[in-house]
């Protein structure tokens, strides 16, 4: 199963609800492509729903650092939302998990963006 | 696909759409091994890892060259080789993922996760043949019955 990404505007902040793999190839290209689109309809405030995301490799894993230091560097904020245990395993053993912002509840996570604004 | 009592060997084109079909096989392997569900997910990642690393780097994507795959579960182990048609490797010129400079570098995780998720991890480059990496995963002691002669369903 390749992956797919379903967004929604709530407030300021683009939630995506992303399901499937993230791995070399088709889910990589798609998450980098769906992140470029997003800043050039002005979106900065993108929140990852991983809830569904059934494999992500290492690739998959740097196309999240990518997006989070693309994002950051435009002014913009990427953060997490509902990490699976693999995925949440996998960025604490790659020293990651301190680096993004992580959230498991969605109105909170929304907040958060409308905190750092304000 | 061949399984001849403890023994399966796979031959895959390299297409990046090939790696989860060596998933599902790592998957029935390595729980014909016996090993738990955490631990399938480990090897299967690492399997993943290096058979990326064998199809992309490697072979170079190129569909008329081939990976080959090899399981062999023994009483106390699984070992895993995986043999590509590239020029090899040294794992050790891959920097640290870790260190406070690399954390944030898009790539070079992968063999960091090999590493990681099995017990040995050795790269042999083949002078005109390629390169082949072996993996090792060791069976818990309280997991280690005879499970030498397991039959892959």
């Amino acid at each position: 199963m390749s992956m797919k990404a379903t967004l929604r505007q709530v407030n300021s902040v683009t939630v995506v609800d992303v399901s499937g793999r993230i791995t070399l190839g088709e889910g990589c290209t798609q998450l980098r492509e769906l992140v470029r689109e997003q800043l050039g309809k002005g979106n900065k405030n993108l929140l990852l729903n991983l809830a569904d995301v059934t494999y992500i490799d290492s690739s998959g894993i740097g196309e999240l650092v990518s997006g989070y230091t693309t994002v950051s560097n435009q002014g913009g904020k990427l953060k997490l939302l509902n990490l699976t245990k693999k995925v949440h395993d996998l960025l604490q053993i790659t020293k990651l998990y301190t680096v993004f912002d992580i959230h498991d509840d969605e109105a909170k996570a929304i907040g958060s963006f409308e905190k750092t604004e304000s | 696909m061949t399984a001849e009592g403890s023994v399966v060997e796979v031959v895959l084109e390299s297409d990046l759409r090939n790696v989860e079909v060596a998933e599902e096989i790592t998957r029935r392997v390595s729980g014909t091994a016996g090993f738990t569900e955490d631990d399938q997910h480990k090897i299967d990642m690492a399997v993943h890892e290096t058979l990326i690393n064998a199809i992309w780097h490697g072979n170079k994507n190129d569909p008329s060259k081939h990976v080959w795959l090899r399981y062999e579960i023994f009483r106390d182990r699984l070992e895993i080789r995986v043999r590509d048609q590239g020029n090899g490797y040294d794992p050790a010129s891959v920097p640290d993922p870790l260190k406070d400079e690399n954390v944030l570098n898009v790539s070079g995780r992968g063999i960091f996760l090999i590493r990681t998720f099995m017990d040995e991890y050795r790269v042999e480059n083949q002078a005109g043949q390629g390169t082949e990496v072996i993996l090792v995963k060791r069976l818990n002691s309280n997991n280690s019955g005879d499970q030498s002669r397991r039959e892959v369903p």
